[in-house]
């Protein structure tokens, strides 16, 4: 190591300047950690900040000095750089990690066999116990409905848009899809319900909630798709056309087949997707405290508006079971990413 | 078995654009033509005209006739797909088919399109296009493995037994060796004498070796300047186009002097 920091190094044209040691890094995390402590422990208010942000910015501030003095300018904002990233990245983690530890937490409390295989039949809302068969059979039934209408629906439009589309017609649909994309999912069950629910052609019932879930659908699944097909190399296409086979089965026996993986994942985590969605539910179906199987008739509960109602109660054991119910909801959402990715990395195609 | 192609004042456009202009071509049956020119010529372009593949291309369309045996394949009532399925094509990049077998890509022009009633065996196709493409003995063993697992030569001439699996009676191949190493590339110009026997056979290639190697007659194409259209200069056996070119503009690509 030669005496100038690495600044003056590079104007003297060396290789090499001080840099500092490796162990900087953390005692600089400790001190600044230590400083934090105090503030928190001796209640000095400095300017009204939090002790964490008073660690943090000490932290910043003397890894920059430090680092200005021994490395010289360049590493110096280097350093602040890589701080700001981390310090970022743990500022955008924490609320997920503290929401995933709440549900976790309050949820556990409530898991038992009969959580999972009964109703609220008969519980009124203060009795603790109930369960959440009813509404899991719900949120199957919706999201089933609307994943076998929106899948074929969204998969068909993709393939028009990436293999036949042209001019205006390509242009408007793309437009449209975008514009669906935004809509915000009361929208869609407002519509639903103005639409098809008021007129009386359906009443309120969980075929017209799985409708209004694919209108939240149907787009994301076709952007998702269309993605998928566009990354088909396009030699394929015409290596198959080459060979003398029509267009139709080049699609069905070559572009789709290749790009399956990604057409599954991204129809799985279309479904994640709107499995959660509560607004658009509540004005189509409603609430049932019991099994209904029937979707085409009477409400129909599913695991986000039992959440709804559990919470709108009040009392402590509905709370709790509303707690319940969100971890059933996240770990049936995990279920089917994870589901997708076995899927997709099974339908990869292989080399060997 | 094999057919004659005839071209006649073919003009060919992408969109509004005249990307070749005026070709006049004949190409006997049982022999290999080669089309040499600059990059931007219209070599590929031709050819892709000649089975139809460049109307796949959105906004490209062709003018003029292509006649094989005296059929026109730009006629009224012409199907593209049989074209295609007459007229087989090897493409610059191999592309084996991903979700394939070295057994499925082989049979996958056959089993995608049964209306031939084509009732032969396989087994037997896969065995005589694989021998016909020099490629049995490297892969008889493991022809349930993936296509795409194979080296760069050994996919080029996966694709060329793929191609030839449909029995059809022209071969175009579009700079097949360009991507490929001299070993494979040499594997792949003793296939193209072999096949010749049996096809007729247009390739285009920027190896002048290569194409004074394997052809018997040479097509020369050249373009004035860039956004000009792309010409037919002069065609000829091509012991001929290599040590007497009639044109000056061929004297000069041979001999590298252009420009």
């Amino acid at each position: 190591m030669s005496g100038v920091d690495a600044q003056q190094a590079e104007v003297e044209g060396h290789l090499s300047g001080r840099r500092l040691p490796r162990w900087s890094t953390p005692a600089l995390a400790g001190g600044a950690l230590l400083v934090g402590l105090i503030v928190q422990l001796t209640g000095w208010t400095v300017v009204g900040l939090a002790p964490g942000v008073v660690a943090a910015i000490v932290f910043l501030l003397g890894q920059a000095i430090t680092s200005l003095a021994i490395e010289g300018r360049r590493h110096s904002k280097d350093r602040i750089a890589t701080t700001l990233i981390y310090a970022t990245f743990v500022v955008a983690l924490t609320p997920l990690l503290w929401i995933l530890i709440t549900v976790l937490v309050k949820g556990l409390s409530v898991f038992d066999w009969t959580f999972f295989t009964s109703t609220m039949r008969n519980v009124s809302p203060r009795q603790p116990g109930g369960g959440i068969l009813h509404a899991f059979l719900g949120t199957l039934e919706q999201v089933g409905i609307a994943t076998l209408v929106s899948v074929p629906v969204g998969l068909l439009a993709a393939i028009y848009l990436v293999e036949f589309g042209k001019g205006r017609l390509k242009f408007w649909i793309s437009f449209f899809v975008d514009v669906m994309t935004g809509v915000p999912s009361i929208v869609a069950g407002l519509f639903i319900y103005t639409a098809l629910i008021l007129t009386g052609v359906l009443q309120q019932s969980g075929f017209a909630a799985a409708l209004a879930l694919c209108i939240l659908m149907i787009p994301v699944v076709i952007r998702s798709s269309e993605e998928m097909l566009k990354i088909v190399p396009n030699d394929l296409r015409e290596a198959a056309l080459a060979l003398g086979v029509p267009k139709w089965k080049v699609i069905l026996r070559i572009v789709v087949p290749t790009a399956i993986s990604g057409l599954i994942t991204g129809a799985m985590l279309a479904v994640a997707r709107v499995a959660g969605e509560t607004a658009p539910l509540l004005l189509t179906t409603f609430l049932a405290q019991d099994i209904n199987l029937n979707a085409f008739n009477g409400s129909q509960t599913s695991l986000p508006t039992f959440i709804w109602d559990q919470i709108s109660r009040g009392t402590t054991s509905s709370v709790n079971r509303a707690w319940g119910a969100a971890l059933a909801l996240i770990l049936f959402v995990l279920i089917i990413y994870a589901a997708a990715r076995i899927l997709a990395a099974r339908f990869t195609p292989k080399s060997r | 078995m094999s057919k004659q192609i005839d071209i006649n004042d073919l003009n060919i456009y992408y969109g509004n654009f005249l990307a070749v202009e005026g070709v006049n071509l004949t190409v006997r049956a049982n022999s290999v033509m080669s089309f040499i020119g600059p990059s931007g010529c219209g070599k590929s372009t031709v050819l892709r005209c000649i089975n139809r593949m460049h109307e796949v291309v959105p906004g490209a369309r062709a003018e003029g006739s292509v006649r094989l045996d005296g059929e026109n394949i730009y006629g009224p009532n012409v199907d593209p797909v049989l074209v295609r399925r007459t007229i087989g094509m090897v493409f610059q990049r191999p592309n084996p088919f991903p979700t394939m077998s070295i057994y499925d890509n082989v049979v996958a022009g056959l089993r995608l399109e049964k209306t031939k009633g084509d009732k032969r065996n396989l087994d037997e196709v896969v065995e005589s296009s694989l021998r016909g493409a020099n490629l049995w003995e490297e892969v008889k063993d493991r022809l349930k493995k993936p296509g795409a697992g194979l080296s760069g030569g050994q996919q080029q001439r996966l694709c060329i037994a793929r191609a030839i699996a449909v029995e059809p009676k022209v071969l175009l191949m579009d700079e097949p060796c360009s991507a490929l190493d001299p070993i494979s590339t040499l594997a792949i110009e003793d296939l193209i004498r072999e096949l010749r026997e049996r096809y007729t056979i247009i390739i285009v290639t920027h190896n002048m070796q290569q194409a004074s190697r394997v052809s018997d007659m040479t097509a020369f194409f050249n373009l004035a300047a860039v956004g000009k259209p792309g010409k037919l200069i002069e065609v000829g056996p091509t012991q001929q186009i290599f040590t007497n070119p009639q044109e000056k503009q061929t004297e000069d690509y041979i001999s590298g002097r252009f420009g």
